[in-house]
C-alpha cells in the first residue's frame, strides 16, 4: 500500500513539470560541445522575443541564431569567441549576463553601494540612541531597590 | 540638518518615481544597433528572382543604398510596400531588398503582384547576411552610405512620415558630406 501511495506521489510529481523547447536535431561531435551549446543558447538572450533565451524561442530569428552557434561550435570556436561574434551583430543586448563596463557600473556595483549606505544609516542612527543611554545613572533610590532586589533573591 | 535627513525618503522616492516614470515611455525595442559605423558585410546570395544569380557585395551601386529586409510572412511589410515603390523612384540613392526566412515563390509572386521597388532583392533563407547584419525582425532598413559604411537601422515599417523624420535628413549629411570630399 505504502509503495504504490509512494510511486504515485512520485509520477504525480515529475507530471508537473512540463518542457516546451523547440527540437533542433543538431549532432554533436562529443558531448562537451553538446554540453556548450546548451549553456551558450541558455546564456544569449533571442533579440526578437526579448524575454526568452536562444533555447526557449521559436522565432525564425532565434533558429537561426542557434543555428549560427551550433556551425561556430563545429568550427572549433571558444565561448568567448562566439559570445562576441553575437555582441557583434546584435550588441551587449543579447548578454543575459551583461559585461562590466562603465554602462554597467551601476548595475553590478549599484546594489553594494545601496547595501553600505544603509548599513551607514544605522551605524549612525543606532551610535546615536547608544549615547544618551549610557550616561543614564541610577538615582539614590533606584539604587536601593536594585539592591533590596538582590538581597531578596539572595 | 536633522530636518534635511528626514527628507531624504521623499526625496529619493520622488527620484526613483521619475526614473520609474521615464521607463514607461521608453521603447524596448528599439534596439541599437551595433553596426552603425562599421562597413557593410561580405555577402554572396542568390537573388529572389533568379537561384543561379549570385550577388555579392561588389554588385551594390556607387552612392547611397538603402537595404531593406522583408518577407512574405511579415504584415508590416505590406504595409510598407507601396510606400518603397514611391521611395524607389527617387535618383538619390538604390533600394536593395533582403528577403528573409522566406520561400522562394512566395516572393516571387509577392514581388509580381505587389510591385518590385528593388534593384535586386537577395534571397537569405538561412539568414546568413541578415545575422551579420544584425536583423531581428522585419521590416528593417539599412541606410549605408556611398563609402559602404552603414549609417543607420531603422526597425518598422516606411511611410511619408518616418522618412522625413528619420531619413531624409541623414540622406542630406550624407549628400554634403560627399560634396565636401570632393572639392
Amino acid at each position: 500500500m505504502f509503495n504504490k501511495l509512494a510511486l504515485f506521489i512520485v509520477l504525480f510529481l515529475s507530471s508537473l513539470t512540463i518542457y516546451a523547447s523547440p527540437v533542433d536535431t543538431y549532432e554533436f561531435k562529443d558531448e562537451v560541445t553538446k554540453i556548450r551549446f546548451n549553456a551558450l543558447t541558455k546564456e544569449l538572450r533571442c533579440p526578437k522575443c526579448q524575454n526568452q533565451n536562444l533555447a526557449d524561442s521559436n522565432s525564425p530569428i532565434a533558429a537561426d541564431l542557434r543555428r549560427e552557434v551550433y556551425e561556430l561550435l563545429q568550427q572549433g570556436k571558444a565561448d568567448i569567441e562566439i559570445v562576441d561574434f553575437m555582441v557583434k551583430r546584435y550588441g551587449d543586448f543579447v548578454l543575459y549576463r551583461p559585461r562590466v563596463s562603465s554602462l554597467t557600473y551601476v548595475l553590478w556595483f549599484g546594489p553594494a553601494l545601496l547595501l553600505l549606505f544603509g548599513v551607514a544609516i544605522v551605524v549612525l542612527i543606532l551610535r546615536r540612541r547608544a549615547i544618551p543611554e549610557a550616561e543614564k545613572v541610577l538615582t539614590v533610590e533606584q539604587k536601593n531597590q536594585l539592591d533590596n532586589i538582590l538581597k531578596d533573591k539572595e | 540638518m536633522n530636518k534635511l535627513i528626514r527628507f531624504i525618503p521623499l526625496i529619493l522616492f520622488f527620484a526613483l518615481g521619475i526614473v520609474l516614470f521615464r521607463g514607461l515611455s521608453l521603447n524596448p525595442t528599439a534596439l541599437p544597433s551595433a553596426l552603425i559605423g562599421k562597413s557593410f558585410p561580405e555577402f554572396s546570395l542568390a537573388t529572389v528572382k533568379d537561384a543561379t544569380n549570385i550577388m555579392t557585395k561588389a554588385d551594390l551601386k556607387s552612392g547611397i543604398k538603402l537595404v531593406n529586409v522583408w518577407g512574405t510572412w511579415c504584415p508590416s511589410c505590406r504595409v510598407e510596400h507601396s510606400y518603397l515603390l514611391e521611395l524607389a523612384k527617387s535618383k538619390r540613392f538604390t533600394l536593395y531588398g533582403l528577403n528573409y526566412d522566406d520561400e522562394r515563390e512566395l516572393a516571387q509572386q509577392w514581388l509580381t503582384r505587389l510591385g518590385d521597388p528593388y534593384q535586386f532583392s537577395a534571397f537569405d533563407e538561412q539568414g546568413k547576411l541578415s545575422v551579420n547584419l544584425g536583423v531581428y525582425a522585419a521590416p528593417e532598413t539599412f541606410v549605408v552610405d556611398d563609402l559602404g559604411i552603414i549609417r543607420k537601422r531603422f526597425a518598422g515599417p516606411l511611410d511619408e512620415r518616418v522618412w522625413r523624420r528619420e531619413f531624409e535628413p541623414l540622406i542630406i549629411q550624407i549628400e554634403n558630406e560627399r560634396k565636401q570630399r570632393g572639392k
